[in-house]
């Protein structure tokens, strides 16, 4: 019960922070490497402005807008002209590794490569069915839960929403269409980078905040949306809560050292036996 | 008949990909009311044609001017909004949005309310009301036809574009595909057909032009160019 309820933690948190990668993987035909490293640099604005007095909530808001700004700062500047240059798609990715390494070393450079916690007091446990659950993992099962929940209105109510998911299925024909599609680009960096920074403010509760923490993230995130089927914003929920989860129990028959190369055996065995993903991502 | 005005006319066009030209200098025009075909042998620079006049591919020398106004080399969006509209070779719908999701793509330059433009869909498409809420990639091939069609036509545009419209269509399909487009036309937008099809789609046509490598080798009346015998032994296996 216990590594059900560490799962389910650690499985909402790769959840959320993996719906702007699948979704930028598809709409832009590139794996952003520097995902990862955005929910780190994220945490560590949280961190930031919490030691600096600010109460975690008013943090949380302050980091997301930090980190969009940042990645609308780089969409301009960088993602934008190279796509204006016809850039190949391994360009495209080499320069994501180049800028994952920028960012990280930033975050060493400033803050250090030592372990951080939030200046939060630490609250105890309460028993549930035999297991452990701290005030803290509650708080990011709820506020994923939020996020998915705001994400599914935005995504299937608004014009905007609409017009993301009409580009991830078919940018030419959204252009066709009349669709301004830089600037969906950009409300699409907007999303998937805000809902980033949220998982990475929430990580930071459960988890020590270092300067890899995020790009530790990137293997299972990118299970996560393989076995979603890239796109498919809904799938990558799912199969993040499943990475997280067979994660956790893992533990329970092998060493702790080894949880992370479980999400490398998930991914590798849906690849094999259904390259498009269990959720038949858009095709 | 001659008194109507030319709504596209496309003079010398030169276009193609990376050092390779396609089009090598290419006249077509259409009437305000007409359907005009375009048929060709693969690789005859049919697509290509639709890619340029839409603004998807840019022109390397000629001009384009679509209702008085020179659109050589401007964007899709701007096309759109001038009142021109475009139904590509497959790949033409939204897969994981629902056929209203389709259509309402279909308008988003418009903010105000759509219901109007919808209603006009379903009365031409029927079928398409009563699956508002299905995904398009869920649907059989005829229906995402008439879903591409149907948004391609929500602007109300005054030219239609269409790139091979009874492509991979069972026979039936193809039959309601010809007759949905001459009623489209009847009800005043003027349409562009390129076709492998080019018997159905000549029949249907008041002129059609005949490429070959990239430039015009007949043009014609649609019924005069399914008589002409060089037309029917190179195009139309006659």
């Amino acid at each position: 019960m216990q590594l059900v309820i560490n799962g389910l933690v650690i499985g909402s948190i790769i959840a959320i922070t993996a719906i702007g990668l699948s979704m930028i993987y598809k709409t832009l035909n590139f794996v952003n490497f520097a995902h990862g490293d955005f929910v780190a640099f994220a945490a560590y604005i949280a961190l930031f402005a919490n030691t600096s007095g600010m109460h975690l909530a008013s943090a949380f808001l302050v980091a997301i807008l930090a980190t969009i700004v940042l990645g609308v700062f780089m969409e301009k500047v960088v993602w934008h002209p190279m796509r204006r240059k016809n850039a190949s798609r391994t360009t495209l990715i080499i320069i994501s590794i180049g800028l994952a390494l920028v960012l990280r070393n930033i975050l060493i450079f400033i803050w250090g490569g030592s372990t951080r916690n939030y200046n939060i007091p630490v609250r105890r446990g309460f028993e549930f069915f035999g297991a452990t659950i701290t005030p803290n993992q509650v708080l990011v099962i709820i506020a994923a839960f939020i996020l998915v929940f705001a994400l599914h209105c935005l995504l299937s109510r608004t014009k905007i929403g609409k017009s993301i998911r009409a580009l991830s299925d078919n940018i030419d024909l959204a252009r066709i269409s009349g669709i301004d599609v830089d600037r969906v680009i950009l409300w699409t960096w907007v999303i998937g980078l805000g809902l980033a920074a949220a998982g990475g403010v929430l990580y930071g509760l459960v988890t020590a905040i270092r300067p890899d923490m995020g790009w530790y993230l990137l293997l299972p995130m990118f299970a996560a949306v393989i076995l979603g089927g890239i796109g498919n914003p809904y799938g990558t929920i799912a199969g993040g809560i499943i990475i997280g989860l067979s994660q956790e129990l893992s533990t329970a028959v092998l060493p702790t050292e080894y949880k992370f190369a479980v999400s490398f055996v998930v991914m590798t065995l849906v690849l094999l036996l259904k390259p498009e993903g269990i959720f038949g991502g858009a095709k | 008949m001659g008194a109507k005005v030319n709504i596209l006319e496309v003079r010398d066009l030169v276009t193609g990909y990376t050092d390779l030209n396609i089009l090598h200098g290419i006249s077509i025009h259409i009437k305000s009311g007409e359907i005009v075909s375009i048929i060709g042998p693969n690789g005859s620079g049919k697509s290509t044609l639709m890619k340029a006049i839409f603004g998807l591919l840019r022109p390397r020398g000629g001009a384009i001017v679509f209702k008085d106004h020179d659109i050589t080399g401007v964007k899709p969006d701007a096309v759109v909004r001038l009142g021109m509209s475009y139904v590509p070779q497959e790949k033409e719908f939204f897969p994981s949005l629902t056929i209203l999701e389709n259509l309402e793509m279909g308008a988003f330059i418009r903010d105000d309310d759509i219901s109007d433009s919808l209603e006009r869909i379903y009365a031409i498409f029927p079928a398409l009301k009563e699956k508002g809420h299905i995904r398009a990639g869920a649907l059989s091939g005829g229906e995402q036809r008439m879903v591409g069609i149907g948004r391609a036509l929500m602007l109300s545009p005054d030219l239609l574009l269409l790139d091979e419209p009874s492509a991979g269509l069972a026979p039936v399909m193809r039959d309601m595909v010809f007759e949905k487009i001459t009623e489209v036309n009847r009800a005043g937008t003027s349409i562009l057909i390129v076709e492998q099809n080019a018997r159905r789609s000549l029949g249907i046509s008041d002129r059609g032009y005949v490429l070959e490598t990239g430039v015009n080798r007949f043009e014609g009346r649609g019924l005069e160019l399914l008589e002409n015998e060089d037309v029917l032994r190179l195009y139309l296996g006659g």
